[in-house]
């Protein structure tokens, strides 16, 4: 009886013998149950194993699986082979990044624009822990929680166009997260953030294509945090302006 | 073994091809949206250049309006007419996504915000319209 199967158009580039990048076909059993992470695996331990790609949890919460899946920024953890049989299915490294090797891009970019806005909670003064934890009401969580709902598998980044055109561009993720911080009642830390999130390579670069929104994952809604951003910067400025004690 | 070291040096970095917003409808969008501000500022040129004309007096007036109403110019405010209904109804498409309206402790949802806005266009549009027609 003849196996039904399904055919990966997979990108392979490797730096010690390819200058650039090409494609490579690779056909292989169709499980209804299986995504496109499961056929990669399979092409890795039964056909080709020099296949070189990441992955970690395989549920959609480490972030390291994401890839090209026909033109889309998917966490291939999540990409079901069934939503595209029987037709093939192109996996490609995520766009706007450089290759390392085959289906792996190089990330360091992203992580340092993860670190300049500084994700984490900033104090003036630390309070002693005699004094206990910083509380925080069900609203002051519900204020921020959607945004840390990140998991910086830099789908955004593949998504954005402006990212892919300027890469000095802060892009989607890392402005989300700092903001989310910034909306933490726990925070003190808004002024340290700006000088990078309100550069013109921050915020301002932003030119609201929603496409980082479109392809997240965890429905983080970059988009909206860059634009919110955007009017509290711009109230900022104009409190600075009309008010002699209004604070930039 | 130093092969991860030698092949860090041989990054592959891909180049965003002149037509990446033919690749995606929402791209294709978005540059339709960025194009309509093009005809916009046009308008508001002829717009000006119409305020001028009518500065210099009724016979200035005449002859602007007159040159107007070559079929260049009609076809030319029937696609700028588009392209600012079109701008305008992203505006209050996006203007959910940055205002978060909240009622009674909880947030609207964002599509009844967007209808409001819409709403509110209309009606004032109309209340203009019947000023420019009766009064």
């Amino acid at each position: 009886m003849n196996e039904p199967t399904v055919t990966l158009k997979v990108t392979r580039y490797r730096p010690e013998r390819d200058s650039a990048p090409s494609t490579q076909a690779y056909t292989i059993p169709y499980r209804q149950d299986w995504v496109v992470l499961d056929a990669l695996n399979y092409i890795k331990d039964q056909i080709d194993g020099t296949l070189t790609f990441r992955w970690s949890c395989r549920m959609g919460v480490c972030g390291s699986c994401g890839m090209m899946v026909n033109g889309v920024p998917k966490l291939t953890c999540a990409a079901f082979l069934r939503d595209y049989y029987p037709h093939e299915i192109q996996v490609e490294p995520l766009q706007n990044f450089p290759i390392i090797r085959d289906l792996v891009i190089d990330m360091s970019d992203f992580l340092q624009k993860l670190r300049s806005v500084k994700p984490w909670i900033i104090r003036e003064t630390e309070k002693p822990l005699s004094e206990g934890e910083y509380l925080q009401t069900p609203q002051e969580l519900e204020a921020y929680k959607q945004f840390s709902m990140c998991i910086n598998c830099m789908l955004c980044y593949a998504a954005c166009p402006v990212y892919g055109l300027e890469p000095a561009f802060l892009g989607p993720a890392a402005i989300a997260l700092g903001y989310r911080y910034n909306l933490d009642s726990r925070d003190q830390g808004r002024k340290e953030r700006q000088p990078v999130m309100a550069s013109h390579e921050g915020i301002w670069e932003c030119t609201f294509v929603s496409e980082c929104t479109v392809v997240c994952p965890k429905d983080v809604d970059p988009a909206a945090a860059i634009q919110r951003s955007k009017v509290n910067t711009t109230m900022d400025w104009f409190k600075s302006v009309l008010l002699p004690w209004g604070e930039r | 073994m130093n092969a991860p070291t030698a092949a860090k040096s041989r990054l592959y970095y891909p180049k965003m091809p002149a037509t990446w917003w033919l690749r995606n409808r929402n791209y294709f969008l978005f540059m339709l949206r960025e194009l309509s501000s093009v005809f916009i500022a046009i308008f508001l040129v002829v717009l000006l250049v119409q305020v001028a004309a009518l500065a210099r007096g009724p016979e200035a007036y005449t002859t602007f309006m007159r040159r107007l109403e070559s079929p260049g110019w009609i076809i030319f405010h029937v696609v700028a007419l588009f392209f600012a209904l079109y701008h305008s109804y992203t505006w209050f498409d996006l203007t959910s996504k940055v205002q978060v309206v909240r009622l009674g402790g909880r947030q609207v949802p964002p599509p009844l915000v967007t209808a409001v806005n819409i709403g509110v266009w209309l009606v004032l549009s109309v209340v203009i319209l019947l000023l420019f027609l009766f009064v």
